[in-house]
């Protein structure tokens, strides 16, 4: 008995893969190819000092539900220079231009941005989330909360 | 504003309530494992007349049949029990084994009332009738292709079609025909083959996810259902698998009913019912909610030292926690009170606050001009 109550290997061990009722998801398989917004176009379009249709194209073309992690924290780079160089005057017009489903994609993109603060990242994010709040109501936040696919 | 706001005794959360056939009395549970029946005495008064109290742990469902006079209740001990009032006004009850072994979460008498159907948490839907030559019920089992918990159940008028929302983020459409109690239904819009458990339609939620399926209602001619999702949508779709969503600005929703060919009434977490109007393509457009915010009385010179004391002990001046609705806590279920989901003219909400709202749909329509019903 002394013998093995010090080994905690056990712990690591995921019980829940052998119960039967264990509910497997739908694994839609995410082309990995057709990856995110086009990087190259988006930077062009920042350096030519157009930041409003860099964020349309950002999020029209952002993929949700990525495994790859590399692929996301690239996204979320590629994003976080959108936003921050939109200035705070132009919010709110970049905003108006959006319809539901971008606005959705980019609230979800502030909450990811204020997972990793930068330098003066996230006041920045906070008037972008007002913004966006104003817009979209309570919805946008909890679809950022609900939906799996995370961006 | 709401017609008439009751409270039935000490109660907590009501989870879920139903009327009687004549709206004179009402079944009840208080969040426990007890239902309470009661009985309107007079003009406002309401009167215990029957607690029916055999299950032994928290009552998911109730629901009363409307011709037959019959209750059914579930709970989530496994059970469901069919309770018949006899002639001295007492309540006989009848086990159901519906065979599951999780909690059941939901319950539905069809519109014959010949069947009822259970959502489980074991991820099985139980079809239950009555079966003469042995006196009892006995229940039929949907399981394919369900993979998690059914959260809600509604029964297209033909009784046979049966809608079932689920925490997968799907609502699926089964066709729930008993051979031994009813003839072969007459082809619908969702199809024309209806052997037991076959899955006549599937509709994801969302293509991201999208959130549980909280409540689902078929439309009054069976052709449409809508449905409420956690992720604060409202969606209708129809037999052509064509579904329109709209994505809503308000808290998520927690159930729904049509009461009229073109108009949802739906309410949830903002606790107060919202009216959708669905165009004939089937559009959604904005909801809007049938009582504006009540202004909350903030005194203008308020008390110096009950603010100075809130600031102490709150940290802020005034206690404001109480909210501009009526419902003061999520509303948890909708009935129609007086018509049917093709002409509604007044419903019922029950919340987590334990109170009862009805509104008179009618009334509200002139008060607010935008609300057409």
């Amino acid at each position: 008995m002394a013998k093995n109550t010090s080994s905690n290997v056990f712990r690591t061990l995921d019980v829940d893969q052998y119960n039967e009722d264990n509910y497997k998801e739908d694994n839609d398989s995410t082309d990995p190819a057709a990856l995110g917004p086009n990087d190259t176009l988006i930077t062009s379009l920042l350096a030519a000092n157009k930041p409003v249709e860099a964020l349309t194209h950002l999020l029209s073309g952002a993929t949700l539900g990525i495994k790859d992690q590399a692929a996301r924290t690239a996204s979320l780079t590629l994003a976080m220079r959108v936003l921050m160089a939109i200035k705070a005057s132009q919010i709110d017009d970049a905003v108006a231009q959006l319809d539901n489903e971008n606005r959705d994609v980019l609230m979800k993109f502030i909450y990811r941005g204020f997972e990793v603060p930068n330098e003066g990242s996230s006041a920045h994010l906070l008037v972008w989330h007002e913004k966006v709040f104003t817009v979209s109501g309570v919805g946008s936040i909890v679809r950022v909360l609900t939906d799996k696919k995370r961006v | 504003m709401a017609a008439a706001v009751q409270k039935f005794g000490p109660g907590g959360p009501i989870q879920c309530h139903a009327w009687s056939a004549d709206r004179q009395a009402i079944a009840l549970s208080h969040n426990d494992k007890d239902v309470m029946v009661y009985q309107q005495t007079g003009q406002k008064g309401w009167k215990e007349t029957s607690r029916l109290d055999q299950h032994d742990l928290r009552v998911t469902g109730i629901d009363w049949a409307p011709v037959s006079g019959r209750i059914v209740t579930c709970s989530q001990d496994r059970n469901a029990y069919v309770w018949v009032k006899e002639q001295n006004g007492t309540w006989r009850h009848t086990l159901v084994l519906l065979r599951i072994n999780r909690a059941a979460t939901c319950v539905k008498w069809s519109p014959e009332e010949n069947k009822f159907a259970v959502g489980s948490g074991a991820r099985i839907i139980s079809i239950c009738y009555f079966e003469e030559e042995n006196d009892w019920w006995v229940a039929k089992h949907i399981k394919r292709p369900l993979r998690s918990t059914i959260t809600t159940v509604d029964w297209h008028p033909n009784n046979v079609l049966l809608a079932a929302g689920s925490t997968d983020f799907k609502v699926r459409v089964f066709s729930a025909y008993i051979k031994d109690i009813e003839q072969k239904p007459a082809a619908t819009e969702w199809g024309a083959k209806m052997p037991f458990a076959n899955l006549m339609a599937e509709f994801s939620n969302s293509l991201t996810g999208g959130g549980w399926i909280h409540s689902v209602s078929f439309s009054a001619d069976g052709r449409r259902i809508a449905w409420v999702g956690h992720d604060s949508s409202i969606v209708v779709a129809d037999a052509g698998m064509a579904m329109m969503k709209l994505k809503t600005n308000f808290l998520p929703l927690l159930t729904v009913t049509w009461i009229s060919p073109s108009s949802i009434l739906a309410a949830g977490h903002d606790c107060v019912p919202i009216v959708f109007r669905v165009d004939p393509s089937g559009k959604i457009s904005d909801g809007s909610k049938l009582e504006e915010d009540k202004k909350v009385e903030t005194p203008i010179t308020a008390n110096a030292m009950r603010m100075f004391r809130n600031k102490d002990r709150v940290g802020q001046e005034l206690l404001d926690s109480k909210l501009a609705t009526t419902h003061q806590n999520q509303i948890t279920e909708i009935r129609i009170l007086r018509g049917s989901k093709s002409q509604a003219e007044a419903v019922s909400t029950t919340a987590g606050d334990g109170k009862l709202c009805i509104w008179h749909l009618r009334d509200l329509a002139t008060t607010f001009e935008d609300l057409k019903l």
